[in-house]
């Protein structure tokens, strides 16, 4: 128990993505409500932003910005910076999130002129009528 | 001319078109037509000069902006990624020609609109062929989803609700592909697919490599509909605008198993894949012949042509995914060829079925009476399409079903055996049904009291449904002549068709 619980804190960061990703995950398959699955899907997208940028961080390890006076003299220590790649990447992947999103909404306000509910089942037993 | 840079402009010219289309289209929508077609002609042309520029000289790398790898993106033009270029712009030149007369019809005022969203997906799918970074992959990935999210949208009726369940589902796909992308950099610190490849194989970590191999592979099935992931496919696909589901049907799906392919071979290597873990070779081709079983009895059960036309689709999924995971040469080269001749039998029946919906504006089952009588040609180009479907010999449908057949016998899967040969009886039944009505049952006079429905469908739209159809049976023609000289120089090292 002991172990598991200090395995637990050691990597709380890894943790919380896989908790945030199941919340994430149970919002986009088991609501019934259109506007909580979108949320639940940005919810799992920021799962993954935590991870990626988990990657990169160190203990200890400063901004990646370098004196270049420094560098060029000495060379750069890689284990004083964090990794930059990862939230690189990761800014990438918001502004594909910011856009899926920006789609969604805009085909919610669609469904919602068309049915005047965002409820699934309501627009389901719409249809069927 | 032979510069080494035309397969970065066949991806070039379609995504300044979008902007040239979404600027002009607004001041006069006779700019659309000559932009769009224009711009795609020149990208099947460079595509059919990089495929020969790549059988005579061989595979070669490209490096965007001189960045070099494995820092810089790079672009693979293998053989197999030449043949996908053309593939891709040829598919997407015919569909645009009849897109442009059915959105003029089913979204007046909106075609810049359209074609934007349009180009840019094609510039999305050139990309997915030709890039040779796992990062950069998800990204145009995602530029193809959001573009199809909205172009499906833009269909009427239930569309709207369909693209967000395709956004709720495409997006898990996504994040599934990201989440194996992360763990893959864990382990390598490279994003370079070359470069992956290259220090995988000296890893000591085997549960990682697992976790992130089966992240991609089920990031990738999601998106390409493998059953029983496929539940937003049909809807999406058929109510969409008719012009968008001509081209998103037959290329969204195929450039997908491409990927596949790509993961399975460039990132992994065939020995890690078929090998690593026992059993689960096996039991995706058995988990393929039931995908195919079931979503060939779910077509049976429909009465719109456009809906049953999704679940085949579906089935031909489960065809080539199982076709690749058969891990032998034969049923590799099969699904490799596969993808060719399906994304050519979806384009003509997907344009045959634009066209009937363009004059008749249905394609409920009740009402394709008697439409061999006023629609001769389109009816005829829509058999030639079933027939390679069925898989009947001079149309490609056959050849390709053969190599998967004569794969599976050699693998020793009885099961994927019978799943094709069921599966091409189902699809037997669905198009001798819908040629039975059309052909011998008289129009009634629900649809005789229509005048619109006369004869046959405009020009722009007739010709890339005739050409479609004559190319099933060129290729199913020339299929020897193709595996000989393109697909032979495809396949991952290791593997003889």
């Amino acid at each position: 128990m002991e172990q598991l619980l200090s395995e637990i804190v050691a990597k709380y960061n890894y943790w919380i993505y896989v908790v945030l990703m199941m919340i994430g995950f149970y919002a986009m398959i088991g609501k019934r409500n259109l506007v909580k699955k979108l949320l639940g899907m940005n919810i799992f997208q920021t799962a993954i932003i935590l991870f990626y940028v988990s990657i990169g961080s160190k203990r200890g390890g400063g901004i990646p910005i370098v004196d270049k006076h420094a560098a060029m003299l000495h060379g750069v220590d890689a284990t004083g910076v964090v990794n930059p790649l990862p939230h690189v990447l990761m800014l990438t992947a918001i502004v594909v999130s910011v856009s899926v999103t920006g789609v969604a909404l805009a085909i919610l306000i669609r469904i919602y002129r068309k049915y005047d509910t965002l409820e699934e089942d309501e627009i389901l037993e719409k249809i069927g009528r | 001319m032979n510069t080494p840079n035309l397969h970065l402009y066949v991806l070039a010219a379609p995504l300044l078109t979008a902007f040239a289309v979404n600027l002009l289209g607004r001041v006069s929508r006779t700019w659309i037509g000559p932009l769009v077609l224009g711009a795609l002609t020149f990208s099947a042309g460079g595509a059919l000069m990089t495929l020969l520029h790549v059988l005579r000289e061989g595979a070669f790398r490209y490096t965007i902006g001189n960045w070099q790898p494995p820092l810089g993106i790079e672009l693979v033009v293998d053989p197999l990624s030449a043949l996908m270029l053309l593939l891709v712009s040829a598919v997407a030149l015919l569909a645009t020609s009849s897109a442009l007369k059915s959105v003029a019809h089913e979204l007046p005022g909106r075609e810049h609109l359209f074609f934007t969203l349009y180009m840019i997906l094609i510039a999305g799918l050139l990309g997915l062929v030709l890039t040779g970074d796992a990062f950069n992959l998800y990204v145009l990935l995602e530029i193809t989803a959001i573009t199809t999210y909205g172009l499906i949208a833009m269909g009427s009726g239930r569309a709207a609700l369909s693209s967000f369940n395709y956004i709720i589902m495409g997006s898990i796909g996504a994040c599934f592909y990201l989440l194996g992308v992360g763990y893959l950099y864990i382990l390598t610190g490279t994003l370079n697919m070359a470069d992956i490849a290259q220090i995988l194989p000296g890893l000591d970590a085997p549960a990682a490599i697992a976790t992130a191999f089966a992240f991609l592979m089920v990031g990738l099935w999601v998106k390409m509909g493998l059953f029983p992931l496929h539940v937003w496919l049909p809807n999406a696909y058929s109510q969409a605008p008719t012009g968008a589901g001509a081209m998103i049907a037959p290329l969204m799906t195929k450039v997908t198993i491409y990927l596949m392919i790509r993961v399975m071979f460039s990132i992994f290597s065939p020995d890690y894949t078929f090998l690593a873990h026992a059993g689960i070779q096996a039991g995706i081709v058995w988990a393929a012949s039931l995908a195919i079983m079931c979503a060939s009895g779910l077509a049976l059960a429909q009465r719109n042509l456009r809906r049953m036309l999704t679940y085949i689709l579906v089935a031909e999924v489960a065809y080539m995914v199982g076709g690749v995971w058969l891990a032998n040469g034969t049923g590799i080269t099969g699904a490799i060829l596969h993808i060719v001749n399906d994304a050519m039998m979806t384009l003509c029946l997907f344009l045959a079925a634009a066209a009937i919906i363009y004059r008749t504006g249905s394609l409920e089952f009740d009402r394709l009476n008697g439409l061999y009588r006023r629609m001769p040609v389109t009816m005829a180009a829509f058999t030639v399409g079933a027939f390679s479907m069925i898989g009947v010999p001079p149309t490609c449908g056959f050849f390709s079903k053969w190599y998967l057949i004569l794969g599976a016998v050699r693998a020793g899967h009885p099961e994927f055996v019978t799943a094709l040969l069921i599966s091409s009886l189902i699809n037997a039944v669905l198009f001798f049904r819908i040629i039975e009505l059309a052909y011998f049952q008289p129009a009634s006079d629900l649809s005789r009291s229509e005048p619109q429905q006369a004869g046959e469908a405009p020009l722009l739209m007739l010709s890339p449904l005739l050409l479609s159809a004559v190319a099933l049976v060129a290729i199913g023609l020339g299929s020897g002549p193709l595996i000989e000289n393109i697909i032979r120089l495809a396949m991952p090292p290791g593997f003889a068709p």
